[in-house]
């Protein structure tokens, strides 16, 4: 047993390379500077600018209900939302579920947030203003208010749960999806589907839409803390149209290395909810498989520019299907 | 699709090779041709000699020259001054005799002059003897000299080999045959009868003027010796004892057999010598070196005014603190708030030295959370927050700093070298990160910044790494290469083998 070999399987650092683990360093340096041209990076940080170009392409999202784009306006949200039942405002250059307000209902002036707390129309138009003065953008840059309409949870995923909508992260490579993850909110993560904060992680099998592995702050789980629903019955419906949309979003930027965030509308079936283009990396854990493989499959394939959206997501269901742990 | 960004990375390898040669080269440079030590707590020893010469002049013009110490094996020179009033000077170097001449058109009464000199000791050239024999001069004796001295040269050069054995011999026979003697040193000193005498046996030798450097010493004289060349091998040979060999503190003042003072203009001149030893940071002597070596390339920091290099100390230290976040971020993955803020923290550090650092620190950031929570109930617009935070840190700093006088505590004053503006965002940040985040972040964050920045101070505070980077401006280079190949690492952070560990020890 040579030293190599031994590096190689007794070793943490050794073992997570042999898995294909991609660590942060690997990330940023040979597939997000590699593919990901900083001048596209603006297309994908400020959301009005994704929803527009989506519109532009056919690509569904959110209802769009108004902009807010300064302190004047900040008076106009009540009229913006008046006889909507439910909205959600979020800063245009916000990340990691900051500053994201969904209302749920408004019964008689007064607005409740999706965990039944009640909020005045004033706080709300404070939110608006720290969200223009840039709380929540990057280097505190000022930064405008999209006022979008309510996501309503598809049936599917009703049992799963708790308070927020959950959305389904899939990494795009070179048009190719690659991996995906669904994230629940829970108590814990006070509603919010962003895996830092306390959401559940389900990975999910690129042919069937199956679940495979679950966590919840990096260790395994089997049942949603809160509705206690096994997660081995979590599937996502309409799979493939989930999938094409992803890819879809590849195409609408030329981003090559993509985190897309898709929702299911109960209603209007599969919506882009946010591009990302630093998507994180624990969507390997909710796996329990590493990118890395995967994405040097994808790069081997001489000109992927030629696959149609129907090809790639027939090639990766083929590809990068995986057994449920569950 | 866009494949634009270069995906070869050889041109990269090739400046951080070209950058670590450039560096070691520049470093190698320095260390060679100047002298520079590796390590700052390499002392030397530096003889300073003041030789004092005092006469009295007549009112005329005077001219007065100087023998004076040259490099030799042993002794280098490093810088010498003279203070002498109303008198032009010039040195000179005839041949191999240096001598130090002053000059002055009118001159009456009294009179001092001063020459100072400072010789580094060299041990590692002390055992070198060599130099150029003087030529050798035959004098003709006649009568009882003749016979005396034909007499002691060969009694001595029966019992003798060599040169240097000679030598010996021929002083032995000087202190035995004490008749023979007296008879020889009646007209001349009896150095030169001794030299005489090797001359006529067909041996270079001549007097030398040496000084014993003993510390503190004040009104030493120039006592001669025997300087007896075998080739260009020489030897030091008292002349009253026959005793062969240099002392380790006899510095050779005059080695060509000339006069110590010529004076025109005056009359009852002494020359007195006073030392005193210093044990001397190496890199000071090299500064006092590189006003000798002007013309020769030099990238050192040292060719500046006093003033500026004290900045640059400062500056050149910043690379290593650079280079510790950069390895702290990338090789071990700690989280800081602001990416170089631990770095301008480490450096109000080395300014406020670290307990007081710490704790004005955890005071200014401590207080300033409690007025940002304050502030933000009262819903106001970015700007104007951050710039009410900058306000209160400043008043924090000021009413510290009063407190601290107050009660006496010299140390609080420091607490204004932390950088206000830096320390105002580094809270706005934690608060947010509070807010959105919660306490746990805010610490690890926090935590994360400070551990780095007291990394960075250990490092930048480290007397060999300010030493180094102080002296070896070729660093930098290999710092500036160090840090790009960090930024092209592409392994595994420390924490995210933590991060990953469960997902191969599983089963
Ligand atoms: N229109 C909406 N209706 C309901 N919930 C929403 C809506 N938009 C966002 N959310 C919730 O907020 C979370 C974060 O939204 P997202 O647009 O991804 O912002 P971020 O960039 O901060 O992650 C989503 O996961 C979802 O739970
Ligand atoms: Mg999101």
């Amino acid at each position: 047993m040579n030293l190599l070999q031994y590096w190689r399987e007794r070793t943490v650092y050794g073992r997570l390379a042999g898995k294909g683990i991609l660590g942060m360093n690997c990330r940023n340096i040979r597939y997000i500077s590699r593919y990901n041209p900083r001048t596209l990076y603006p297309l994908v940080d400020d959301k009005l600018k994704t929803k527009t170009l989506a519109l532009e392409h056919g690509v569904n999202v959110p209802d769009l209900i108004g902009v807010i784009d300064n302190q004047h306006d900040v008076r106009k949200i009540a009229k913006m939302t008046d006889g909507i039942p439910g909205f959600c405002i979020k800063p245009a250059k916000g990340s990691g579920g900051k500053g994201i307000l969904v209302i749920d209902r408004v019964v008689d002036g007064v607005y409740y947030k999706t965990n039944g707390q009640p909020i005045s129309l004033q706080d709300i138009q404070r939110h608006i203003s720290n969200i223009l003065a840039g709380l929540f953008s990057l280097g505190g840059k000022t930064d405008f208010a999209l006022v979008e309409s309510l996501i309503k949870v598809d049936d599917a995923f009703r049992q799963f749960t708790h308070e927020g909508v959950p959305d389904l992260r899939v990494i795009v490579f070179r048009g190719f999806p690659v991996m995906s993850m669904m994230r629940l909110s829970c108590a814990s993560s006070k509603g919010k589907a962003n895996l830092h904060q306390g959401a559940v992680g389900v990975g999910i099998s690129m042919d069937t839409g199956g679940a495979v592995r679950a966590v919840q702050s990096g260790r395994p789980v089997t049942h949603h803390p809160d509705t206690k629903q096994p997660l081995s019955e979590l599937v996502v419906p309409q799979w493939i149209g989930m999938l094409e949309l992803a890819c879809a979003c590849y195409d609408m930027t030329g981003l090559g290395y993509l985190g897309v965030d898709l929702v299911l509308d109960k209603n209007r079936g599969p919506l882009l909810l946010e591009l990302n283009a630093r998507p994180g990396l624990s969507i390997q854990v909710a796996n329990n498989a590493g990118l890395l493989p995967r994405l040097r499959r994808i790069e081997s394939i001489k000109k992927p520019e030629k696959f149609p959206i129907v090809e790639r997501v027939a090639y990766s269901r083929t590809h990068f299907a995986a057994q449920s742990d569950l | 699709m866009s494949k634009s960004v270069s995906s070869t990375r050889v041109p990269l390898y090739v400046l951080v090779l070209g950058l670590i040669g450039a560096g070691l080269f520049l470093t190698f440079y320095r260390h060679y041709t100047f002298d520079v030590p590796w390590l700052p707590d390499a002392k030397r020893q530096i003889w300073s000699i003041e030789a004092k010469v005092e006469f009295e002049a007549l009112g005329q013009p005077v001219k007065l020259s100087l023998a004076v110490p040259d490099n030799q094996p042993g002794f280098e020179r490093v810088s010498e001054h003279t203070a002498s009033p109303g008198y032009g000077l010039a040195f000179v170097d005839e041949g191999v005799k240096r001598r130090a001449e002053w000059s002055i058109r009118e001159a009456k009464g009294r009179q001092t002059l001063y020459y100072q000199v400072d010789m580094l000791f060299d041990e590692d050239s002390f055992n070198v003897t060599e130099g150029v024999p003087p030529v050798i001069e035959t004098v003709t004796y006649a009568g009882p000299e003749q016979t005396a001295v034909t007499q002691l040269l060969q009694r001595a050069r029966a019992r003798s080999a060599d040169a240097f054995t000679m030598t010996r011999e021929l002083i032995a026979e000087f202190n035995n045959e004490t008749q023979l003697a007296q008879l020889l040193v009646q007209q001349k000193s009896r150095e030169r009868r001794l030299v005489e005498m090797l001359n006529l046996a067909g041996i270079p030798a001549r007097v030398v003027q040496t000084l014993f450097l003993e510390d503190g010493r004040r009104r030493q004289t120039l006592v001669s010796y025997l300087q007896v060349f075998s080739g260009d091998q020489y030897a030091l040979f008292d002349p009253q004892t026959g005793q062969q060999g240099q002392m380790e503190n006899q510095l050779l003042w005059e080695q060509n057999s000339s006069s110590l003072l010529d004076l025109v203009g005056g009359r009852d001149s002494a020359v007195t010598f006073s030392i005193i030893s210093q044990e001397v940071p190496a890199s000071r002597i090299y500064q006092e070196k590189v006003a000798h070596l002007k013309n020769a390339m030099d990238f050192s920091i040292h060719s500046l005014p006093l003033e500026e290099q004290a900045m640059f100390k400062g500056i050149l230290l910043i690379p290593v603190g650079v280079l510790v976040v950069v390895i702290m971020r990338i090789l071990v993955g700690i989280r800081t708030s602001g990416t170089f803020m631990p770095v301008l923290i480490a450096l109000a550090f080395i300014q406020t030295s670290l307990i007081t650092g710490l704790v004005g620190f955890f005071l200014i950031v401590g207080v300033g959370l409690m007025i940002r929570s304050y502030l933000s109930r009262h819903n106001l617009l970015l700007v104007a927050r951050i710039s009410a935070v900058i306000i209160s840190v400043i008043v924090i700093i000021a009413a510290f700093s009063v407190l601290a006088y107050g009660l006496g505590l010299a140390e609080g004053l420091k607490v204004t070298f932390f950088p206000m503006i830096i320390l105002s965002w580094t809270i706005e940040r934690m608060s947010i990160l509070w807010e959105e985040e919660g306490a746990k972040e805010v610490f690890i964050q926090g935590g994360g910044s400070l551990l780095v920045a007291v990394l960075a101070y250990l490092v930048m505070i480290n007397p060999i790494v300010r030493h180094l980077m102080f002296n070896f401006i070729g660093l930098q280079f290999v710092f500036m290469a160090l840090v790009l190949m960090c930024g092209n690492y592409t392994g595994y952070r420390l924490s995210e083998l933590r991060r990953f560990k469960h997902l191969v020890q599983e089963r």
